[in-house]
Formats: structure tokens, sequence, C-alpha cells
């Protein structure tokens, strides 16, 4: 009775978005009378980021600071229509719309300020801290809260701007099942690092190594935690969780977080991450996104690990100690493969 | 059903309310004080987003009778910070990205508060068992870690 050390290695490639009846996503900008901008969506945070990377999009486009965009995604009955939080999309689908209605807003600004200025809208640009001024002369400038004042009380008009990002429809070959559900890929590679108990069938987690390449990285810690944070769930899927996990019938299944399996802080390993960036063509400044990839390449890789380590090839998922040790039994006891 | 008297110290402030029989404290803090930092997870016990110091202790308030916070004091998120300025274990959740959706932050923090409050220079394995009885769907716990020892260093370095 042993334990047994493990490597194992995953790549994949990751499709950012879906292409079911075509996948669009809808964002509507809009300054208030101070200045302060206003992006409206019905694409939910839920941890993910998306409302700071919306953010960032908007303040970078516009041509203001930060601090003067405030997202709202509160309700998906009266915010623009979006297809939702999920496949990898956020970033890519719900940023280039907001890019886009951001670019029509601030042709409305620039014009605004052009008016108050008495120049042309194309000889001014923006300073990124709340100012428009005349190219080459600094000096000539409005802030954008005194636009944002003009257009409504003197001007009448609303600095506004409507964006839209639809992948269309990919059809499929009925010849031979090809369509194209994505206009681009992430890519991953993940080796994990096991350690496999052949008396007790227990898969303990000894380190991480990955890369990752996800277009540009808008918000570069806001990747990492994505990374670290989807890595864990990567091991629970691979080792802890399942709705039903252990016997077939579903009575026997979980009913709540004591019952469902998953990994606590002191069932972690160290996980070194290297982030590459290859912008893509269509994404808002060159984003793809980590989106759920970031869990993916641990399974198969944490799989392959075990295969290394005790010569059993695991094909279900989570692999729980149980699972472990029937297939040790199968094969006669562990077999450590060539150390990799 | 006769509703009892309950009085205790609510971060600081003496509280007054009428609780049914049988209500816990996560139920009175929430409902009737209306301190919504606590959360609700499981209400058995198992993912420690309810988390509260009673006298400086940690309790899970969803276990917890609320009659018998009566005459102790009762510190939650809300009363952590000192006015406009963080408390050094929220300023280093901020810094070390230890938070994506936020629902299990209040409880990790009010456990990391009681470890540090007895143990100023934690071990990583003892922040570990700290923050073991709390649950984190979103972070994979590591930032959580780091940010626990991040306060605790700054903490030494101020004191």
């Amino acid at each position: 009775m042993a334990k047994h050390r493990g490597r194992g290695i995953a790549s994949i490639n990751y499709p950012i978005g879906m292409n079911l009846g075509g996948d669009p996503s809808q964002a509507l900008v809009h300054s208030n009378p101070s200045g302060k901008f206003t992006v409206s969506l019905s694409s939910i945070d839920l941890g993910q980021g998306m409302k700071s990377v919306t953010r960032q999009i908007c303040a970078e486009t516009l041509g203001v600071p930060v601090e003067d965009v405030y997202v709202d995604t509160a309700d998906s009955d009266t915010g623009p229509h979006c297809m939702g939080s999920f496949a990898s999309r956020g970033t890519h689908r719900v940023g280039n719309a907001v890019m886009a209605a951001a670019k029509e807003a601030r042709g409305v600004m620039m014009e605004a300020a052009a008016e108050e200025l008495e120049v042309n809208a194309a000889d001014l640009d923006t300073d990124g801290r709340g100012n428009i001024h005349v190219k080459g002369a600094p000096h000539r400038s409005i802030s954008t809260k005194d636009v944002a004042i003009a257009a409504q009380f003197k001007q009448g008009k609303t600095i506004s701007g409507r964006g839209i990002f639809l992948v269309p429809l990919s059809e499929v070959n009925p010849e031979t099942g090809e369509m194209s559900p994505a206009t681009c890929y992430a890519h991953a590679c993940l080796v994990a690092e096991v350690e496999v108990d052949d008396e007790t069938g227990e898969v303990a987690m000894v380190r991480m190594d990955s890369a990752y390449e996800l277009g540009r990285a808008l918000n570069p810690r806001l990747v990492e935690q994505q990374l670290v944070g989807g890595a864990w769930m990567g091991i629970s899927h691979a080792l802890f969780e399942t709705p039903e996990p252990y016997y077939p019938d579903p009575a026997h299944g979980p009913r709540d977080f004591v019952e469902y399996l998953m990994p606590g802080p002191g069932d972690i390993c160290p996980h070194d991450i290297a982030v590459l960036e290859r912008p893509a063509a269509d994404g808002p400044f060159g984003a793809k996104g980590p989106g759920e990839m970031c869990a993916n390449p641990v399974m198969p890789a944490v799989a392959n690990a075990i295969f290394n380590a005790v010569g059993v090839r695991m094909d279900e998922l989570p692999i729980t100690p149980e699972k472990v040790l029937r297939a040790l039994k199968a094969q006669g006891g562990a077999r450590p493969q060539a150390r990799r | 059903m006769t509703k009892t008297p309950l009085q205790f110290r609510h971060n600081g402030r003496d509280v007054a309310v009428f609780v049914d029989g049988g209500v816990n404290l996560l139920v009175a803090l929430r409902e009737l004080i209306g301190d919504m930092t606590p959360k609700f997870g499981c209400g058995q016990g198992g993912c420690g987003a309810c988390s509260v110091l009673i006298d400086g202790e940690l309790h899970l308030s969803c276990l917890t009778l609320a009659e018998t916070a009566n005459g102790r004091a009762v510190e939650t998120l809300d009363g952590m910070k000192d006015g406009p300025n963080l408390h050094p274990l929220q300023r280093a959740f901020m810094e070390q990205f230890a938070a994506q959706c936020g629902y299990c932050t209040p409880g990790m923090l009010m456990a990391a508060k009681a470890l540090l409050d007895r143990n100023p220079s934690p071990t990583r394995a003892e922040v570990i068992e700290a923050i073991s009885g709390n649950i984190c769907r979103c972070t994979g716990y590591e930032p959580i870690i780091n940010a626990v020892l991040a306060a605790a260093t700054s903490g030494r370095a101020r004191a």
C-alpha cells in the first residue's frame, strides 16, 4: 500500500459564444446631465466581472474616466435584449455591443462639444480625464459634464448610443454536418500533478501549471482570478461534484451543501498560470474571454495524471475514491506508468 | 404565539426587538433589525454564509436561537468598517481579489476576524482551518487565504 504520484496533461480549443439561431446581445449607453454615463444591459454579472469589463470598454470607447461610467444590469424585462451570461460569450459579445453603443454616444458627445467650442467635431479629442479639447490646442477645452449640461438644457440632444453585436446563424451543411458556431477560439494547456493513495483510492492535488491564450486580457487581475477560481471548479468536477454521487438511486443523491461534496480550502494546490494574449480580430479591443474553459482542462489532465500514477483509465466523473479502488482491484493493483 | 423581548448589543449599539419563539438569530438580524450582511445560505450550518461573532466567538447565526443572544454582544460585517475606513481584512480582500460573486464574503470576513482577533500571526494551515466551515463557489479559496495572511501581516506592521 502506497501513495503514487503522477502527472497528466490536457489541451483545449474553446469556442467563444455559441450559435443556436444566431447569438446577439444589445447595449444602450446614455449620459446623465451630470456628465456621467450609464450602460444598460441585461447581461448578468454573476461574479465573473461582466460589470467591470463592460465599464472599462465603455469608458475607453467614450474617452472618459472609468469612474464616470455606471453599468446597470438590473432587469432583463426593461433592459436591452441579451442572450445571456454563458458560453464564455460575455466579454466578446456584450463587450462588442457596448463598444458600438459607446461609439455612437461618443459621436453625439463630440458634436455637442463642437457646437459649444464652435469648431468642427473632427478636430476634437478626449483626454480620458473628463475633458474634450481641440486637437493640438489643449487649452481650448470643455468638460464632458458641461457638454452634457449643454446637450440636455441648451441644444436639446440626447448623448446616447445603441449597440448590438450579432453573430449570424450558421447553417449546418446537411452533407457534412459542418458549421461555424463561433468566430474565435481561446486555447489552454494544463498540467496536473496528483497523488493517488492505492489503499483508500483518494486522489490529492499536488500542483497545477497552466497556460491560457484568451485574446487581449482587458482586466488582467480579473482574468487571473477567474482562472484560479475556475480551476478549483475543475478540481471539483474531476474529483468531487455530482448530483448523484455514488449510487444509482436518485433518492441517495445529495440534497444540500453538507452532502454535496466540493473541495474545501485544504484540498487546493499551488497553481502557476501563464496568460498569453493573441488579440481576436473581432473582439472588443481584441478580447476573447476566459469563461468556462478555465475549468475544462483540469478534468482530463487529472484523469491522465491518475493513469500516470497508478495505471487505471478513469472515464467517468467525478473520480471518487470508490471508483479508483474498484478500478485498481480490477487491474490487480497499482501499475505506475513512466514518470513524465 | 407569544413574543419574547430580546435585547443585545448589535455592532456596539443596543437593540431591542420582540421575537417569536424558535426564531433564529439570522432572521432576527435580517428581518427585525435590518442588518442584511449575514447571508442565508443553507440554514443548517453547512456553508458559513451567516457567520457572526457573539461575545467575540464565531457562531452560525442560522443555528443560533435569537433568544440566546440576549444580553450579549453580536458583531456582524455591518460593524466591521470604522466609519469610511475599511477594516484591514476588508482592504486585503479587495486588494487580493478575494471576492467574485460576494455571497460568501461576509461569512469569510467574520471567520477571518475571529481568527485574527485571537491569533494575529496565523500560519497558512491555521487560516485554512479557520475558514474551512465556509463554502466559496467562485474564488477557489486561494485569494481568500492570501487576503487573510496579508491582513495579518499589515496588522503586525501597524502594531
